[in-house]
């Protein structure tokens, strides 16, 4: 199905599952420990191995030796291969650093040897008894003295107008310096794999991974096999955030371990390797410039920031929402990519807009009360229905002012204090601050398949559900195309062997598989018209219906399959710019002699196109204020200088929220549709609930507290020095 | 993990008696800090002693109206206890800071006295550490090393890390002592503020415990009285080690005790310190923090102390 044009009235329109509170169908198997995530399928293949990783524990430079011998003699061992016994393995398109071979040390903890084992902790042990001898490199880990270079060299990504003209033509200037740190996906579930090669020839991956078929290609480029020789399995995700959008050592371990041994080897990457082996979201320091006239009309934003990454990387764009977000007749916008000598920085939920909106939205603040203007205000002032920085181009749909009054009226912005450090709960100073939220929306080519049979339609695509309620969504879509009730709907995920869908990523998931599903059951619908032989049915409450000819779907006795894409066109980035808004509230306390902050209320408004299900929806945006409450307060991944690691490499060191730290959360999501997005007129909403987030945080502390603190986290090692006498 | 052997001890005296009979041996019960440590063999015992099974889990009065807790009570049965409810509110308090429902099921009262520093650079081997291999060096001391979390006063040239414990401040402010059976049979009594040795040159050895030696209970004198409070600073609500953390017991006079956690490699409370309590939270760090050398990572930890425990006398 080729999506070429906005989507008119539809069925979508009229729905009766797709949009409704349906409680996610896998929650049964999730709340009572059956569903089957990767290293727990222990019924998928007979004689499963244990593989261990070991790490380089130096941050660059060369393997000199590796002694195996003890480790090769220790009990149960059944192989250990390192890094040093095979050629460097190939690389894929979005991967950085090898995965492994070769003697090149790239970054700390760096897979440098597998050991198979019999039980776990044999392999654990064994792997303890490797020695390594390392040659090191000098290595350069200093983000400050990166920035300190290339300040004010390279071209801009965005220029428009004269920037320095309006700076200096401007009532109201602001111009200030940001520091977010490098932060974990610390998700739940670790990176893990079964991996059966034992032959060389097919083979076959039960992983945890968030893009089945890019999961596919790069296991391909990597061990130089045809793709077709490769099934990957990932029915389950217990969490990805980014961090498993690609290939990383627990499958190319696994697969290793299991071409040694010829048995098929499971390896679950231990805590401490998914901060230093796999990927993180860069830091980034930004400076901000903005100009205002007297009227609190922005004239100019200049945003200029830098992010690291290793060699050929990425880094963290924190400039992403700048060219987009705000009006401003002038606008120049440069991101610098530091290469630095730390592990592999990558994609982590919202990349880009995360890290950007935690400075801006500050930025934003601060200007607004140079202006004397309410923040609130001052961002509807300076809203845009068309791109800025290309005004021939309009948001498909923009609804940022509304989600802005809308959150001020229900969290009742207007009782607020808004001279900073005035209002005290006892021991508490109390501070409310608010920040916009800005993602794009992508949408990405997504296949599946939809059969007919018994009256049931089953949906299989190798989408992914990454925790997110895909199997729900992608079910309902099913059952409001077919006019089946939910029940009568199966979804089968995450299979290569099924059509390649959008995967999950880029909050993209939601709305590209949706879309693909429709085309699919579309499809379906017209094979069951061909073979009813009737024109243009309706299908509806489990029956086809043309005319008077009504046939229950359950009385087609041949199974009758369909597989369709949804294919996006060219229209939507050329004649449109499409994104989703939102606007976040904030009340938090900070201890007026200890300067810890607590969040008391939190308050999202979303305007990202059709919701699909509020539940689901719901917890992708309150899973995001919590995961902008830990970016605001306690997560930083803390880089040792000299020996170029991050530290804290346990969920004891690397704080995330808890529970104690959330309290009550409201999401509100505004009725709007976007025809430009897809059929049905969804787009993400899982990013966008962390867009944001932290800025609100930050801009209520300084309400609370009068201390304006433009350095992540928020930890009262900022503030001490500057709290009122106790 | 390395291997090892295992038995259990059903006696006080069979549990001295064996650890020191066998090399490598170390005792186990709740195994919320050991287990940990021997998977990433930081910890590599050759032998454990379970010892959960020798009956030390009561909580008796003392003749002298004190309380005397067995070693093996768990951290939730003595927060719990209504006799240290009432009495001994700064241990309850301490103890409800600490850890997680489940590890405090688990985790017992010498176990918490006895676990290791939580200070990084020890948690990864790949990194030199002297308390884990004496002689290595100390990565924390390091050019550009993560300090924030770290000790800074007690601490040396050779190991600038934390005792993580909150239970053990609160003791310490109770003058708790602790009591002890020997490979020989004998029984000794340690007060809480001789049982942590300083690290110096040694970060390895942390107690003045003697090989074998088995903490049979901790012992609490008669109730003090006063308003007792514990203000654990950190920068999550729950589930992380103290910043900074202040045990205060204040007497209606204004005189009182204070101990302090996340600050030094033992909980930390000076006579001098106490002495101050009536002029102040900055007279009494003053005393308490004489001779601090912070890293410029953790140098708020004194401006910190001073404050949170201003805050505590603020609010009566």
């Amino acid at each position: 199905m080729d999506f070429n044009q906005p989507a008119d009235q539809n069925l979508f329109d009229r729905a009766t599952v797709v949009g409704k509170p349906h409680a996610r169908i896998d929650g049964l198997l999730k709340v009572t420990g059956t569903a089957p995530y990767a290293y727990e399928r222990h019924d998928v293949i007979a004689g499963q191995l244990y593989g261990y990783p070991v790490g380089s524990a130096i941050a660059k430079g060369r393997i000199v030796a590796i002694d195996t011998e003890a480790a090769r003699g220790a009990p149960g061992v059944r192989s250990v291969v390192t890094t040093l016994d095979i050629e460097p393995l190939g690389i894929w398109d979005y991967n950085v650093a090898r995965l492994f071979g070769g003697d090149v040390v790239e970054h700390y903890q760096q897979a440098i040897a597998v050991v198979v084992a019999e039980t776990f902790e044999q392999a654990r042990a064994a792997a303890a008894l490797i020695e390594t001898t390392y040659e090191r490199d000098d290595i350069d880990v200093d983000l400050e003295a990166g920035w300190q270079r290339l300040q004010g060299t390279g071209e801009p990504s965005t220029q428009v107008g004269d920037v320095d003209a309006a700076f200096e033509s401007a009532a109201v200037t602001l111009d200030e310096m940001y520091h977010t740190p490098s932060q974990s996906h610390a998700m739940m579930e670790p990176h893990a794999s079964i991996v059966d090669w034992a032959d060389g020839g097919q083979m076959t991956v039960w992983t945890s991974n968030q893009m089945i078929e890019w999961n596919r290609q790069s296991l391909a480029t990597t061990f130089g096999i045809e793709p077709d020789r490769i099934r990957v399995e990932s029915p389950y995700i217990g969490g990805g955030f980014g961090g498993k959008l690609w290939l990383r050592a627990d499958a190319v371990l696994a697969a290793i371990g299991s071409r040694a041994v010829g048995a098929p080897v499971k390896l679950a990457l231990p805590r401490p390797f998914m901060i230093n082996n796999t990927t993180h979201r860069s830091a980034t320091i930004q400076r901000i410039r903005l100009a205002a006239g007297a009227d609190g009309k922005l004239t100019a934003i200049d945003h200029e920031a830098a992010s690291h990454t290793l060699p050929g990387g990425r880094g963290e764009n924190a400039t992403a929402q700048t060219p987009y977000f705000y009006a401003a007749p002038n606008r120049r916008v440069i991101h610098h990519l530091v290469e630095m000598h730390l592990p592999e920085a990558s994609d982590m939920r919202a990349p880009g807009e995360a890290s950007g909106l935690m400075a801006l939205e500050i930025a934003m603040d601060e200007m607004a009360e140079k202006l004397e203007m309410d923040p609130v205000e001052f961002r509807v002032l300076n809203d845009t229905q068309v791109n800025p920085s290309d005004p021939s181009i309009p948001f498909s749909e923009r609804h940022f002012v509304e989600c802005l009054r809308e959150g001020a009226e229900r969290f009742g912005w207007a009782d607020r204090n808004p001279t900073p450090g005035g209002r005290r709960e006892g021991m508490w100073l109390i501070g409310h601050g608010m920040a916009g939220a800005y993602r794009g929306h992508l949408n990405l080519k997504s296949g599946a398949r939809a059969t007919l049979s018994n009256g049931r339609v089953v949906i299989e695509t190798d989408m992914t559900d990454i925790g997110t309620g895909s199997y729900t969504i992608l079910a309902q879509t099913a059952a409001e195309t077919m006019g089946l009730p939910l029940g009568r709907v199966e979804v089968r995920l995450g299979n290569s062997a099924w059509p390649v869908s959008s995967g999950s990523g880029g909050q993209f998931g939601a709305a590209s598989s949706t879309a693909g599903v429709y085309a699919a059951c579309v499809a379906l619908r017209q094979q069951i018209a061909e073979r009813l032989g009737v024109e243009d049915p309706e299908f509806r409450d489990g029956n086809v219906i043309a005319g008077d000819d009504v046939t229950p779907l359950a009385a087609i006795s041949e199974e009758l399959s369909a597989e369709d894409s949804i294919n996006f066109g060219g229209f939507q980035t050329e004649e449109y710019l499409m994104a989703t808004f939102g606007a976040h509230f904030v009340e938090v306390g900070v201890h007026v002699a200890t300067g810890e902050t607590r969040v008391r209320r939190m308050l999202a408004v979303c305007d990202s196109g059709r919701i699909l299900n509020p539940i689901t929806a719901r917890s992708q945006v309150i899973g995001g204020m919590v995961m902008g409450t830990g970016a605001a307060l306690s997560e930083e991944l803390a880089v040792d200088l000299e020996h170029g690691f991050f530290v804290n490499h346990d969920l004891a060191g690397y704080e995330v929220a808890v529970h104690a730290d959330i309290p009550r959360q409201e999401v509100v999501f505004l009725d709007t549709v976007d025809g430009v997005a897809t059929p049905l007129k969804a787009k993400g909403v899982g990013e966008l609930g962390l867009c944001g987030v932290a800025a609100a945080i930050a801009n209520a502390a300084y309400n609370a507290t009068g201390i304006r603190v433009r350095d992540y986290p928020i930890t009262l090692d900022r503030m001490i020095d500057r709290l009122p006498p106790v | 993990m390395r291997a090892f052997s295992y038995e259990r001890a059903s006696e006080p005296a069979q549990a001295a008696s064996r650890a020191a009979e066998i090399p490598g041996a170390k005792f186990i019960a709740g195994g919320t800090n050991l287990l940990d440590l021997m998977k990433l063999e930081i910890e590599t015992p050759m032998h454990l002693i379970d010892v959960s099974g020798t009956g030390l889990d009561g909580i008796t009065a003392t003749e002298d109206g004190g309380l005397r807790i067995g070693a093996l009570v768990s951290n939730t049965d003595l927060a719990a206890n209504e006799r240290v409810r009432r009495d001994y509110g700064v241990l309850t308090r301490a103890l409800m800071s600490g850890a997680s429902g489940q590890l405090r099921n688990k985790a017992t009262t010498a176990g918490n006295l006895l676990q290791r520093t939580r200070c990084p650079y020890f948690y990864d081997t790949a990194m030199p550490c002297n308390k884990r291999s004496p002689g290595a060096g100390c990565a924390a001391l390091g050019q550009g090393a993560f300090s924030r979390q770290l000790g800074i006063i007690g601490t040396s040239d050779a190991c600038i890390a934390t005792h993580p414990s909150d239970m053990a401040v609160a003791l310490r402010v109770l003058d708790a002592e602790v009591e002890t059976i020997t490979p020989s049979g004998a029984s000794r009594t340690i007060p809480l503020d001789e049982f942590y040795r300083l690290p110096g040159d040694t970060p390895d050895v942390e107690t003045v415990l003697m090989p074998g030696e088995f903490i049979t209970a901790v012992t609490l004198p008669p109730p003090v009285g006063g308003r007792q409070a514990y203000h654990k600073v950190r920068d999550r609500a729950s589930y992380a080690f103290a910043l900074v953390s202040v045990a205060l017991v204040r007497q209606a006079d204004g005189s009182g005790r204070v101990a302090l956690g996340g600050v030094a490699p033992q909980p930390w409370r000076r006579a001098a310190a106490d002495a101050a309590l009536p002029d102040g939270a900055n007279a009494v760090m003053s005393r308490l923090l004489d001779g601090a050398s912070p890293t410029e990572e953790n140098a708020f930890k004194i401006r910190l102390a001073e404050r949170t425990l201003a805050g505590m006398l603020a609010e009566g």
